[in-house]
């Protein structure tokens, strides 16, 4: 151990990471409600009406709701619940 | 993930694609390593409808596979074995690390982006003992806790744990409780912002003489050891604290930024200014000892005399700052002196509104910032003041640059010129400002 010198760890104390599971996914989305979520970053909801003209154009039987994030960052539980209640899957974009 | 674990909605989470290390490490840590993603190229801002559809139209960012079956298949495909079986882990690290040279030692800590990339202090056990003698606090207490960012976990850390940072950055143990105070806050220096922000660290009351610090000449500059060692102790903690602040991973800063090396700590000059210390206007006794975070701080206007066009300059200076957010006025006595005696400031609260009532901007050009959409537009939408009477304002009419709370005046400097500062940063301490991102502390309660 000559010349060795023993330091501390300048680490702070991490959560355990316990697993969360997904949701089933779903057969197909003919006939299906997917919410697009804008998340509020600079363009993004313009880049979800975007997402919204594709689906119109490729999926028509896929009904589509374009809806607004409260705020970045914190969880808005209306819409959440909303989603929840009404939508049979979600996208949300974009996260920058 | 909430969307997913919560409620049972499948979803697929689209970002741009710089983001893709952060997201996979970001969901790993939230137990949900499968979550399903699809990256687009940056920048999306500032794109036209028909670049963002070409994205759309075009294949994934990081899977080079076709940007909508990423999508479509994130939301249809069914689960495998591995998603269904989760991932959950503890993450451990000794409190010692293995004996080794001291070459050895410093070429591990500048490898894992445990220091700032300049030499640090090795913190053995004698000098973190040494450390803990500067507060009364027990070693294994826990302080607080911090992360990079809103999307991240928070770690937690004891006196011990900051000592050893204090250590790293050749703090002297007489200015743990203010170190200490500083990490309590629960904010971060090494905030993970796209926009490179930093933190500004403001010191009152009988603290500043007792350690050292300076209020006066060179204060905001490499010339005190309290102030310099103070802030960078607060930065390695932060970074180390919180798990990490490594760029692409932890922090995405765009450009980074100079101040955070040492987050600016200083002290305010009480004894030379005409007003009432920063941390009285706050609510705290004179003698109270505190230090004060604005969080979120880019960059500093600085211009000389209180001549006879200073309202017009003023403008110019506060115009070219962020409208989400404030600003914090740094003012040498001669300056705040100046503005008490011979302009009628007999108050700071009167300087910031003169600054509320004259620093004013369109509607329209207030409205376009990215940071004002990002913040300011919903809490505008969703009927709250004074946000949604500007949404309404005509395009030309003129509106508030900052809310009246979010002007900030602390006296600093040595008089060697009247020089004033202006620094853009997010001050807001108001729900109504956006996210709270200042805070005042007590260092009394760390001693």
């Amino acid at each position: 151990m000559a010349g060795k010198v023993t330091v501390l760890n300048p680490l702070g104390s991490p959560p355990k990471v316990t697993s969360k599971t997904l949701a089933p996914r779903l057969m197909n989305l003919d006939g299906k409600t997917v919410y697009l979520v804008d998340v509020r970053f600079d363009n993004s909801g313009v880049f979800m009406e975007q997402l919204q003209d594709w689906f119109s154009e490729h999926m028509p039987t896929v009904k589509t709701e374009l809806v607004h994030w409260r705020e970045p960052f914190k969880h808005d539980p209306e819409l959440a619940q909303e989603i929840g209640q009404k939508g049979n899957a979600a996208i949300f974009g974009v996260g920058l | 993930m909430r969307m997913e674990s919560e409620y049972r909605v499948p979803s697929v989470a689209i970002h741009a694609h710089v983001f893709a290390r952060l997201v996979a490490s970001s969901t790993r840590a939230n137990g949900m390593p499968g979550s399903r993603r699809a990256f687009v190229p940056q920048p999306v801002a500032d794109q036209s409808p028909a670049q963002l559809r070409a994205y759309i139209d075009g294949n994934d960012a990081i899977s080079a596979r076709p940007f909508m079956q990423e999508v479509l298949e994130g939301l249809t495909l069914p689960l495998t074995e591995e998603d269904m079986k989760g991932v959950t882990f503890e993450r451990t690290s000794p409190r010692l690390l293995e004996p080794d040279m001291e070459e050895n030692l410093h070429r591990r800590f500048l490898e894992n982006d445990w220091t700032d990339k300049l030499p640090i202090v090795l913190p053995t056990e004698e000098r973190v003992a040494a450390m803990l003698t500067g507060t009364s606090h027990a070693a294994g207490e826990v302080v607080g806790r911090l992360r990079p960012a809103e999307y991240r976990e928070f770690w937690e850390f004891t006196v011990e744990q900051a000592a050893v940072n204090a250590v790293m950055a050749g703090a002297d143990p007489r200015y743990f409780p203010t170190i200490l105070a500083l990490l309590a806050s629960c904010l971060s220096a090494r905030h993970s912002s796209t926009t490179s922000i930093a933190s500004m660290v403001v010191v009152n009351g009988p603290v500043r003489g007792e350690i050292g610090m300076n209020s006066g000449m060179g204060a905001l500059g490499p010339y005190n050891h309290a102030n310099a060692t103070i802030g960078r102790a607060y930065g390695l903690a932060s970074q180390n604290l919180q798990g990490g602040s490594v760029p692409g991973l932890s922090y995405m800063g765009d450009m980074g930024n100079n101040f955070a090396y040492t987050s600016v700590v200083f002290a305010e000059n009480e004894e030379r200014s005409p007003w009432e210390p920063y941390h009285v206007q706050q609510g705290f006794d004179k003698d109270a000892s505190t230090a004060t975070i604005f969080k979120g701080i880019w960059s500093l206007i600085s211009t000389w005399g209180v001549r006879e066009t200073w309202r017009e300059r003023a403008k110019y200076m506060f115009g070219a700052l962020e409208s989400r957010g404030g600003a914090v006025m740094l003012l040498d006595p001669i300056v705040a002196h100046e503005f008490c005696d011979r302009e009628g400031f007999v108050t700071k609260d009167k300087l910031a509104q003169w600054v509320y009532d004259n620093v004013r901007k369109p509607a329209r050009e207030y409205w376009d910032n990215f940071q004002v959409q990002i913040f300011l537009a919903p809490m505008a939408t969703s009927g709250i003041e004074p946000f949604a009477s500007y949404l309404k304002a005509a395009a030309d009419e003129l509106i508030p640059m900052f809310l009246r709370d979010d002007v900030h005046v602390v006296v600093v400097g040595g008089e060697t010129q009247p020089h004033w500062s202006i620094v853009s940063a997010i001050t807001s301490r108001s729900p109504a400002g956006g996210v709270e991102v200042g805070k005042t502390v007590s260092i009394d309660e760390w001693r």
